[in-house]
């Protein structure tokens, strides 16, 4: 069995009508990512012992007969943001380089409830903070696409297992883009459900407001079919919402004809590459010939988005971060006072990029600052949000650009923070007003890099995105 | 303009350290940064709420699924006392070790 484009509905579908077992295609995947990952470096840890235990429980229950859950022997990989209860997970951190976890995250749980087989744990910038995951205190992730590029952050690992087919399909977390951005560097499917659609519970908290875990997949149909399983109420997670939780993998293949799809003016101006211009318009035009009704939109604030990001996202992350103190858990540095203890232990434990956004969101949210910087921006973060609100009075769903160029080069944006923040312009705002978004593949740039189209919806309305991604998707695909 | 005592400052309250190359790294940086948020005050804000949380935008259904979050306040199993040490850089087996805290 070929496994390079292997989905999961093929996968399961295999295990189902015994044209293969779960343990075998473990097997496949494990030999797979011993020859290729070694120069991509998408996974940090491989979790054998408990993805052949998974595959063998699915291979008894194969073997009786009975029907197979959704996700029955897929292998999948997980940003090591999650816990993962009795295996390494260190949120891409040298601060967290022996931690255990003990416990499973709510999307682990879930994932092997529904028979997925997780391979192991995925490489990411540094408690996700980062557009290229050149951050990660490891090693750096290189694209499957164009190794001398970055496969985008902070999810690299987990686009780039995907990407290079190491996995099937994968899960990461989106808090100012890491999975949309990603998906659209490495050339996959990167789905961020609604905040409060999917349960935080057991991920490694950066910005807990902004903070969304969701999948990545080959098509439209496995993120959905992934989402099926992740999304739901979770008592674990109080803010987790109550809302009805469809068959989102109906809505796959479901017309566009009479919907209304904004195209937002702010999303093509300055700073958006040529190329990039060109296929998302392209496929734009697709939408249309499909049937939807392409309507221009303006959201005037969004170019406020950036810096209202950095001042929230920041100032949560001070505070989340402030756990690692070499008490309980992870890397302790000898002090001979409690706060010298503290100070060495976070200071060898820390990358850069993690110590600049904890000094700003200290900074933001220190006595006289407070009104100026965090209340200020709280306040700007309600304009984002009127925005999409105003807008989606008269549309269905939204359509951009995910980023504004493709794949940049490994290196060439470390040494400037502002310049790798912006990377994140076109899908920071999303995060801050917690509306869904998928990036799609929609083309190529001249070079043969990926580019990616983004779609945004409406609060738990996840059904309408991947309608209109799919779509796309398949208009695409048959040009 | 953020200055060298901010750093320091903002260190101590953070509990980092910080080489004398990354505060002024730090200084940098963060001059750099904070510049760029200053175009936030461009908007007039003034009678506009702060937005702390996404559930305050949600429509009605959603609303309704949030504000019933709440549950019973009963004990439930928590993690055994050796699984809540097992990660521990120092311990006694029964309690987290730390350098000592008071002198006498």
């Amino acid at each position: 069995m070929n496994i390079d484009l292997l989905t999961v509905e093929a996968a399961r579908t295999a295990v189902l009508e015994k044209q293969t077992t779960a343990t075998a295609l473990a097997d496949a995947f494990y030999a797979k990512i011993e020859a290729e990952d070694p120069a991509i470096g998408a996974y940090l840890t491989l979790s054998k012992e408990r993805a052949y235990a998974q595959a063998a429980r699915i291979d008894t229950l194969a073997d009786k007969g009975d029907g197979l859950p959704a996700l029955a022997g897929v292998p999948v990989a997980v940003k090591d943001v999650f816990t993962t209860k009795d295996v390494r997970t260190t949120a891409g951190s040298k601060i967290l380089d022996n931690f255990i976890a003990p416990y499973d995250a709510t999307i682990v749980r879930r994932l092997e409830d529904a028979g997925a087989v997780i391979l192991g744990k995925t490489n990411c910038d540094e408690f996700a903070m980062g557009s290229s995951n050149e951050n990660s205190g490891f090693y750096p992730v290189h694209n499957p696409r164009d190794r001398t590029r970055v496969p985008g952050g902070s999810s690299g690992g987990s686009a780039a297992a995907v990407a290079a087919g190491t996995a099937v399909a994968s899960i990461g977390s989106d808090t100012g883009g890491s999975i949309r951005q990603p998906a659209a560097f490495c050339g996959v499917v990167g789905l961020m459900p609604t905040y409060g659609r999917v349960s935080r519970y057991g991920l490694i908290a950066f910005a807990s407001s902004l903070d969304h875990p969701g999948p990545f997949a080959k098509t439209v149909m496995d993120a959905a079919l992934m989402l099926e399983v992740l999304a739901g109420r979770d008592p674990a997670d109080s803010t987790t919402a109550d809302v009805l939780v469809p068959n989102y993998s109906e809505y796959v293949g479901q017309p566009v004809t009479g919907l209304k799809i904004g195209v937002p003016g702010e999303y093509f101006g300055e700073g958006l590459d040529a190329g990039v211009r060109a296929v998302v318009e392209r496929g734009i035009q697709e939408l249309a010939r499909a049937g939807a009704e392409i309507v221009p939109i303006s959201l005037p604030h969004t170019s406020y988005a950036i810096p209202t990001y950095y001042v929230v996202a920041t100032a949560e992350a001070s505070s989340n971060l402030a756990r690692y103190d070499g008490v309980r858990y992870g890397l302790r540095s000898a002090g001979k006072t409690l706060a010298e203890m503290y100070r060495r232990t976070r200071d060898a434990g820390f990358g850069a990029e993690v110590k600049r956004r904890i000094m700003l969101g200290t900074y933001v949210l220190s006595a006289g600052y407070y009104d100026a910087y965090y209340l200020k921006a709280q306040k700007v973060r309600s304009l984002l949000a009127r925005d999409f609100d105003e807008a989606f009075a008269k549309v269905d769903a939204i359509v951009t650009p995910t980023t504004p160029t493709p794949a940049f080069k490994l290196g060439e944006k470390t040494d400037d923070p502002l310049a790798m923040y912006l990377a994140d312009i076109f899908t920071v705002t999303a995060d801050l007003v917690g509306v869904p978004g998928i990036s799609i593949p929609c083309g190529t740039s001249k070079e043969g890099l990926p580019i990616g189209m983004q779609i945004l919806g409406k609060h738990f309305d996840e059904a309408t995105v991947l309608r209109v991604a799919h779509v796309a998707e398949h208009a695409l695909a048959g040009r | 303009m953020v200055t060298e005592k901010d750093v320091a400052y903002v260190a101590e309250l953070a509990h980092l350290e910080l080489t004398d190359e990354e505060r002024a790294r730090m200084l940098k940086d963060l001059n750099s940064i904070l510049g760029y948020i200053d175009r936030l005050n461009e908007l007039d804000t003034a009678d506009v709420e702060p937005m702390a949380q996404v559930a305050s935008r949600y429509g009605a259904e959603a609303a309704r699924g949030f504000a019933e979050a709440m549950r019973e306040d009963e004990p439930r199993p928590c993690l055994p006392h050796e699984e809540a040490l097992r990660n521990a850089p120092d311990s006694d087996g029964v309690f987290f070790k730390v350098p000592k805290v008071i002198e006498r």
